[in-house]
Parts: C-alpha cells; sequence; structure tokens
C-alpha cells in the first residue's frame, strides 16, 4: 500500500471559528473516503486543506503524487465550446486530446462538445469538471460534492470512473451529504468532530 | 512550459475576443478627440500641451480593464486549479502581466498614431512619445493586475484599483512627459528605470496579493 495523501493532526480555522482539529487521515493507492456531515461542518475546507488551498492552522499536510480538484467552480471558460475549454487544461495538465476524449465518452459529454460552456446546465457542468479531473490523470482525487445537480444516469457514471480509478491504483477524497453508492467506502462523520 | 503558454494564450484571446480590450483603446481616442474641443484648434498650444494628455490618457486607459483582470478567473475558480496543479502565484502573476503588456500594449501603440494626429504632435514628437509609452507599458500592465488581484475580491473593485495604482505611476507620467521637454534629456532614463524597477516588482506583489485572494 503507498502512501498518496497524508493528513496529520491537521486543525483548521476559517474566520474566527475552529472547524475541526486533531484530525489525521491517511489515503492510499485504491482508498476511497467520503467525508460526511451537515452544512459548514468543514468538508471542503477539509478539501480545500488537502488541495493546499487553505493552510491548515496546526499539523501537516502530506502530498506524494499530483492533485486533481473538483470544487463549486467549473473553472471553464463560458464563452468556448465544451471541447476547446477543455482543451485548455489538457495543454496546462500536459496529457494528449485522447486522453480528454476518453474521459468525455466515460461522462458521455461527447454529444456536447461544440456546446459553448455557457449553455451546459449545472448537471452537464460537473460532468464536464468530471472530464478535467479524469483527463489529468493525477492519482488524487478530491471531489468536493461532484454528483451535484447530477441526474441518475450520469450518477452512475460517475461512482463507475471512481471505481475505475481506484481499480487503476489512484485514490479519492469525497465530500458529499449523500452516499453515492460507491462500494467499499471509508467514511469520515465530519460533524462528530464538532 | 507549454502549460505557461497555453495560460498566455488563454488571456490574450479572452483579451482581445470579448472586445473588452477595444475600450481602452477607444477612450483613449477619445480623450485625444475630445481635447482639442475643450482648449480651441489653436496648433501652437495643442502640441504644448497635447503630448502631456496622451500620457494622462495613456495611463487612464490601462486602469480600465483592471475588473477583467483576475476577477473573473477568480470567481471561475481558475486561479484555485492553477494553484492545485503547483504553479506559483508570482509565475501566475507574471505570465498575466505579459499577456496584458501585450494584449493593451500593442492596440495602443497603434491608436497612438492617430491620437498624435488629433493633438497635431509633429514627427519628432511623436517618436519621443512612442518610446516613452513603449517604455512605460510593462509597469502599467504590471501594476494594472497587482491593482486587479488586490482589488479582486471586492465589489466595484476597479474604483478603488484606480485610486491604488494611480500614485505609483505618476513619476512615470512626469518622466515621460517630461521627455516631451527640449530640456529634458535624462528624463528618458529615469522614466526606463522606473519602468524597470514597477516591471521587476509587479510579478512579486501581484503574485502575493493572488495568495491573499485564498485565504
Amino acid at each position: 500500500m503507498t502512501e498518496l495523501l497524508r493528513l496529520d493532526a491537521v486543525a483548521c480555522i476559517r474566520g474566527d471559528r475552529l472547524l475541526f482539529e486533531n484530525l489525521s487521515l491517511v489515503l492510499s493507492r485504491g482508498d476511497a473516503l467520503w467525508l460526511r456531515g451537515p452544512n459548514g461542518a468543514g468538508k471542503s475546507s477539509l478539501i480545500r486543506l488537502a488541495a493546499g488551498l487553505l493552510r491548515a492552522a496546526a499539523g501537516t499536510v502530506e502530498r506524494r503524487q499530483r492533485i486533481a480538484l473538483i470544487d463549486e467552480a467549473s473553472a471553464l471558460d463560458a464563452e468556448l465550446p465544451l471541447r476547446r475549454a477543455l482543451d485548455f487544461w489538457a495543454r496546462v495538465d500536459t496529457v494528449d486530446g485522447h486522453a480528454v476524449d476518453r474521459a468525455m465518452d466515460e461522462m458521455a459529454l461527447a454529444p456536447l462538445a461544440e456546446v459553448p460552456v455557457s449553455m451546459l446546465s449545472t448537471g452537464q457542468r460537473k460532468r464536464a469538471a468530471m472530464v478535467r479531473v479524469i483527463a489529468s490523470g493525477a492519482p488524487i482525487w478530491l471531489l468536493d460534492e461532484p454528483a451535484n445537480g447530477m441526474d441518475d444516469a450520469a450518477q452512475t457514471r460517475l461512482v463507475a470512473a471512481i471505481a475505475k480509478h481506484r481499480s487503476n491504483g489512484g485514490a479519492v477524497l469525497l465530500a458529499s451529504h449523500f452516499a453515492l453508492g460507491i462500494p467499499d467506502l471509508a467514511e469520515l462523520d465530519m460533524g462528530a468532530l464538532a | 512550459m507549454t502549460a505557461l503558454i497555453a495560460l498566455f494564450w488563454r488571456d490574450l484571446r479572452r483579451a482581445w475576443g470579448s472586445g473588452a480590450l477595444w475600450l481602452p483603446v477607444l477612450f483613449f481616442l477619445l480623450v485625444a478627440t475630445a481635447f482639442p474641443f475643450a482648449v480651441g484648434p489653436d496648433a501652437p498650444l495643442l502640441r504644448r500641451a497635447g503630448g502631456g494628455m496622451v500620457w494622462v490618457a495613456a495611463l487612464l486607459a490601462a486602469l480600465l480593464p483592471i475588473d477583467r483582470l483576475v476577477r473573473p478567473d477568480k470567481d471561475a475558480g481558475v486561479l484555485d486549479q492553477l494553484a492545485v496543479r503547483g504553479f506559483a502565484d508570482e509565475v501566475v502573476a507574471a505570465v498575466k502581466i505579459t499577456a496584458h503588456a501585450i494584449g493593451f500594449g500593442l492596440p495602443l501603440m497603434i491608436a497612438l498614431l492617430p491620437a498624435s494626429a488629433l493633438l497635431a504632435q509633429d514627427a519628432p514628437r511623436v517618436e519621443l512619445l512612442a518610446t516613452g509609452i513603449a517604455i512605460a507599458i510593462p509597469a502599467l500592465a504590471s501594476l494594472a493586475v497587482l491593482s486587479a488581484a488586490l482589488t479582486a475580491n471586492h465589489k466595484g473593485g476597479s474604483a478603488i484599483g484606480g485610486l491604488l495604482v494611480l500614485p505609483l505611476a505618476v513619476p512615470m507620467l512626469i518622466f515621460g512627459a517630461g521627455m516631451l521637454d527640449p530640456s529634458g534629456r535624462g528624463a528618458i532614463k529615469l522614466l526606463a528605470a522606473t519602468s524597470l524597477l514597477l516591471t521587476v516588482i509587479g510579478p512579486f506583489a501581484a503574485g502575493a496579493a493572488l495568495r491573499g485572494l485564498r485565504e
């Protein structure tokens, strides 16, 4: 078991509020951990902390591999056709177009390749963000509410993509207020920490 | 490196594609057009005062696009995605400054010709103006991206941004307009030194501001 991500006794303060402290977790290859809990419990903050976007007030965060992140913003240029918006991130991640093709097939977005991002629905945008994550080839996935706005078919595809990623040796940290039906899923109840 | 080039082209495409770029240039030309109406068509007076007016107009035009430089990227999550990929904020800032210097500077240099004609500037003065503004453009782009990064968290940030940038740009205004004076021989060197200083500080200051946006 190779460790990909390790959080050691981290604490997070937002504003003047202590969200959590002394939180430790380890993600190894093939692992998936579900962060559950009510709104405001610190799920998103923990994801951002793991991504390096927030500094931990205490403790250490170690990332051994590249990271792919989904949060509430899709980071796709609204004025561009979907495919070109995704190609930008493929160039930034230095992966070739085939990786984007395969990921678009996985999330069933190929028919929407020429549609401007601004015309996509919330669920379609989440699927597009998922394509960016899959195509990046990063071993660590940090997914903050990835299924928001997704219909049942899209959620099934998301679950399948996560399963495939884990079988390929990737790890997933998932923040969601409902279980997605992912098999063999570890849980961390953020509500119990507060 | 390919990633940085992709980032650079994206900024340039967004600057030129949206049409937002032409606003500062149009503004620049508008000031040059309005000035003769205000002071009258007296050619010697226009020639004397017009050069300084070109500098003021160029400075104000550089401040106009501040609210589209950083804030849309922050709101769309693009800056977060770049940070997750390990890009240093200073590097992102440097790319943004380069893209803005080219995206805004090139059309400004072109608009300088009709503006000079409207303000009755003769050939040697146009040459001085073009040299001076070309020297100042990297520094103006640095200041614009810096204030855009500093104000990206505030609504109506561009107005505050203008107040932030204007005092820092005053030395360039003095030396740039000073170049036009026959006695101002050393002004070009002072202008170049000021511009260099601001251009070097820009990416680090703007990078720190980008980092601050995440806290």
